[in-house]
């Protein structure tokens, strides 16, 4: 068995393994760990399949920036383990196993079929597409408007967020201050 | 010559997929939603690479990029949206906030 093979297959067991449990553990910080090893296993990959630029990008972008905004989320929101895991719909969980199967169905086994048909299997091939210089090329001269909309899209998404964190909601500050107050006065007295 | 076919790479992606609409639909926490959300996007993503790789053509690269910062658009407004929701509810369990449900 050639190299390759052996990291894809150690890459496709820790992704599969990492979004199992994601989906599957009940705690979000572990869940957010485990999404950080699915995404390390991705950018493995994506080196395997020649894409470079993506697999930085993609584990600057994902498991650097939005990793950590997951983690910081999770732990000043203070939320707790799942105790109604199924919702208000217990057949959910049937029904999502239904779902995956005929999502696997659909995506995976046509693919496969449509290249299993063939004469000789595509294999992955040796390119020089996903380099930073060919990316480059192509995002600065074909695809130079995408990309500058993409700069006013994360500009809009930046303005929108700290527009939504900065309103006051619910309680009023002075409300809140004192229930805060409150609070640390029950704590003073416990001890 | 590698020695991986390209398939390969599409069922995977179609499991994680497929794992991520898994998590939407079972999970009742919004901030696992998101993640899970992330995961069926890492999905389309490595389906894109595996035909770029295969068609020789730099598109799908392009494609990806893009994906990358729409779904960084969305995490930082989704998130900051499930903070005012914490902020208003002191709950993310998506069974607690359903205002917009019929």
């Amino acid at each position: 068995m050639a190299l390759e093979s052996i990291l894809f297959w150690l890459f496709a067991m820790l992704a599969v393994g990492g979004g199992v449990g994601v989906v599957v553990h009940p705690n979000p910080v572990k869940s957010a760990l485990f999404l950080v090893v699915t995404f390390f296993a991705l950018a493995g990959e994506y080196v395997l399949l020649m894409a470079h630029f993506v697999a930085i990008v993609h584990i600057a972008v994902y498991a650097g920036a939005i990793m950590v905004l997951f983690l910081f989320v999770i732990m000043l929101l203070n939320v707790q383990e799942e105790s109604r895991l199924a919702g208000v719909w217990g057949f959910m969980r049937y029904f999502s196993v239904v779902l995956f199967v005929a999502l696997f169905v659909q995506l995976g086994y046509f693919g496969y079929q449509g290249f299993f048909g063939a004469e000789n299997v595509p294999l992955v091939r040796e390119t020089e597409i996903g380099t930073v210089e060919q990316i480059g090329t192509a995002l600065f001269s074909q695809y130079v408007l995408p990309f500058e909309i993409a700069s006013i899209l994360l500009l809009t998404a930046m303005i929108g967020a700290l527009y939504l964190s900065k309103q006051k909601l619910g309680l009023g500050e002075p409300a809140r201050a004192a229930r805060v107050k409150e609070a640390l006065h029950e704590k003073e007295e416990a001890h | 010559m590698l020695s991986i076919p390209v398939h390969y790479f599409l069922i995977l992606g179609a499991i994680l997929f497929g794992l991520g609409v898994v998590g939407v639909i079972t999970r009742r926490n919004a901030i696992v939603i998101f993640m899970s959300i992330e995961l069926m996007l890492n999905a389309v993503n490595l389906t894109f690479l595996a035909f770029s790789n295969y068609l020789n053509n730099v598109e799908g690269h392009i494609f990806v990029f893009m994906i990358m910062v729409v779904a960084a658009a969305e995490v930082a407004v989704g998130l900051a949206i499930i903070v005012a929701i914490f902020r208003l509810r002191e709950t993310v369990h998506v069974d607690d906030i359903r205002l917009l449900k019929w």
